[in-house]
């Protein structure tokens, strides 16, 4: 059966070991059915010095295992040393680069994508960037199904891949200040990197009790997880042609095997879904973004 | 060499035209107003203006000398880029100084259909440093960028040394603790964003109700604070909310505090910063004028030489609490 959309694994978002991420990546080259595979730091440019010596082997053996490997930047840029490196990922190799800060549009050559942190909110801005020759665009995960529709279409007629954030914790917001640092008592400067401890982010609760955002490092995020498995036939007839699943803790070529299968119609959204909480199981989904009243809706049937 | 003896320019808010006159009579060299509609950042009810009374508030801002901005920052929805387009229109037929704008379709389209039009890149557009700051100047003709608050002084001097256009940043009023134009928490909770919709933590969503002997302030139901039933509940601002992070129990984020860099005028005219903006276009007009009567004084004083007194204004603050922010670096 054929594929509807394509398959990318985002940027791994959080402060993983050297060794777990080497390892994350080496079963993806090997096992995991996806077509793309976004690598590199986009959240803080502190964690880089800790495993930027395994991203070579790691893009070895991506495109071994037949990926398409795309370089990811950066969210915030600020540093010299942080402009040094966004400079470096068009100029020292040919891969595909997805510009997460426009920053990047300075040096962007093809091929680039516009990651989901960019504000592509509407048809003039999605043209604009096509024109500049961006071929991809990762949506920004707030926009509703309607904006959606309208915007894949709009990217379509430009020749370029509509992408829809479809799985995993949502970034919400960057900040100058370290969350994790604040919350263990210390600042940035003198973080003792402790976003480390928490490999899928730090859940935020209400004084309620409520489970609600995430911290990571300088980034917040979504509680819930993201999961539009269930929606995959709307989001095909608005044309939508590619689905990004961020990285996990647990078995996550599994989490995209499911996809996969969903994408091909071999397992229906339903039958995806159920697989998914099993693999998943402390994770709450959500499609609120898209479908419900706001992004922390409960998931709602299709 | 010391910029001792520059001149700084006030930028500051009108949410009304009676707020707008006033800002001008208390000294302000420039004011800042949006469209009553979604194609602005402070899209509240019973606030901003219509065409009419625009043209009538920039008319009276050029007849006392003053310029009048009009911001057009939010990102246009998919499928109604004409508002954001007519509104654009609009504020150039009546003579407004500059528009400050944040989304790049609509970037393009001011440069292209008003290339006399002055362009001034919103703090919603996030641009954090020099590269990104002159991609824009580059693209569409930007003579004017609102820096993002997260850079600390030494930052922002280290911007100025390496690009050609202006900057302008904030001295007084709220206090985003996330890089503008880049958070979505609050539409995570409600449904309605500052990007989309020009609203943060809307009032349509918040609720205050007594639970036992605490009162608490919920926003999309979410508890943001929780304090005994005789206290003041502040406003359910959701990154300034009280909330739980494994051992921590806290303000995760930052406390209701507001940004006061008055004391920061020297360092920051050192730094090359052109401009100063007070933020509160939704605050009322005596606070306006008590607000920029202060710092026109502050600006005029360091002008003149004379020692700037920062901290006056502590009572009409936010939280009544107040921080430098990212401005210095301890705050990260």
């Amino acid at each position: 059966m054929t594929q509807r959309f394509s398959l990318t694994v985002g940027p791994l978002q959080f402060n993983w070991s050297a060794d777990a991420f080497a390892d994350f990546y080496a079963r993806i080259a090997d096992e995991a059915p996806v077509d793309r595979v976004v690598i590199g730091e986009t959240v803080c440019s502190k964690r880089t010095p800790f495993y930027e010596d395994r991203i070579p082997a790691a893009i070895e053996r991506l495109q071994a295992g037949g990926k398409t490997v795309v370089l990811g930047s950066l969210a915030m840029v600020t540093l010299e040393r942080e402009k040094r490196a966004a400079r470096e990922l068009f100029e020292q190799t040919a891969l595909e680069v997805e510009i997460n800060d426009l920053t990047l549009m300075n040096w962007a050559r093809p091929p680039f994508s516009i990651g989901p942190l960019i504000n592509v909110y509407n048809e003039a801005t999605l043209a604009y960037l096509a024109g500049q020759g961006a071929k991809l665009f990762c949506l920004p995960p707030e926009i509703p199904f309607a904006s959606v529709e309208k915007l894949a279409h709009a990217a379509n007629q430009c020749g370029a891949v509509p992408e829809l954030w479809a799985y995993g914790r949502i970034p919400l917001a960057i900040s100058a200040r370290c969350y994790h640092a604040r919350v263990h008592g210390l600042s940035k400067d003198s973080c003792q990197f402790v976003c480390d401890k928490d490999p899928d982010g730090l859940t935020v609760n209400t004084l309620d009790g409520q489970d609600f955002l995430a911290v990571n490092g300088v980034q917040t995020m979504s509680h819930n997880y993201c999961n539009l498995i269930g929606d995959l036939d709307r989001l095909a007839a608005a044309g939508v042609r590619s689905l990004r699943l961020s990285p996990h803790t647990g078995d996550f070529v599994a989490v995209c095997k499911t996809f996969a299968d969903a994408a091909s119609g071999a397992i229906s959204g339903a039958e995806g879904l159920a697989r998914l909480k099993v693999l998943a199981p402390g994770a709450d989904f959500s499609n609120g973004f898209l479908f419900g009243s706001c992004g922390a809706a409960e998931l709602a049937p299709a | 060499m010391s910029a001792r003896g520059k001149k700084l320019e006030l930028v500051c808010p009108a949410g009304t035209p009676a707020a707008f006159r006033a800002a001008i009579d208390a000294g302000a060299h420039t004011v800042y107003c949006g469209f009553n509609d979604e194609t602005n950042a402070r899209n509240f009810p019973g606030l901003n203006f219509s065409t009419e009374e625009l043209a009538t508030s920039v008319a009276y801002a050029h007849k006392k000398g003053a310029h009048a901005l009009v911001a057009i920052n939010t990102f246009p929805r998919a499928g109604a880029v004409e508002l954001w387009h007519k509104r654009v229109d609009d504020a150039a037929k009546v003579g407004a100084d500059a528009v400050i704008l944040a989304d790049i379709g609509l970037l393009d389209y001011a440069s292209k259909k008003h290339p006399n039009l002055r362009l001034h890149l919103s703090v919603q557009a996030a641009a954090a440093n020099a590269d990104a700051i002159s991609f824009y100047a580059r693209a569409f003709g930007v003579k004017r960028v609102v820096l993002p608050r997260v850079l600390t002084v030494q930052e922002i001097a280290a911007v100025n040394r390496d690009i050609e256009i202006e900057t302008e940043v904030f001295i007084f009023g709220g206090l985003c603790v996330m890089a503008e134009g880049r958070c979505s928490l609050s539409s995570y909770a409600t449904g309605k964003s500052p990007n989309m919709n020009g609203a943060c933590s809307p009032a349509s969503h918040v609720e205050y109700r007594e639970e036992d002997d605490e009162l608490v302030s919920r926003l999309g139901g979410f508890a943001i604070h929780r304090v005994g039933a005789k206290e003041a509940a502040p406003y359910p601002t959701l990154c300034k909310g009280c909330f739980e992070a494994g051992e921590y129990k806290g303000h995760v984020f930052e406390d209701p505090s507001s940004l006061d860099a008055g004391a920061l005028i020297p360092q920051l005219a050192e730094a090359g910063v052109t401009a100063l903006k007070i933020e509160g276009r939704q605050r009322s007009r005596s606070y306006t004028e008590a607000v920029v009567r202060n710092f026109r004084k502050a600006v005029d004083d360091y002008a003149a030489g004379r020692p700037v007194v920062g901290g006056a204004l502590r009572d009409l603050t936010e939280g009544q609490t107040t921080t430098a922010g990212s401005y210095r670096k301890t705050w990260r």
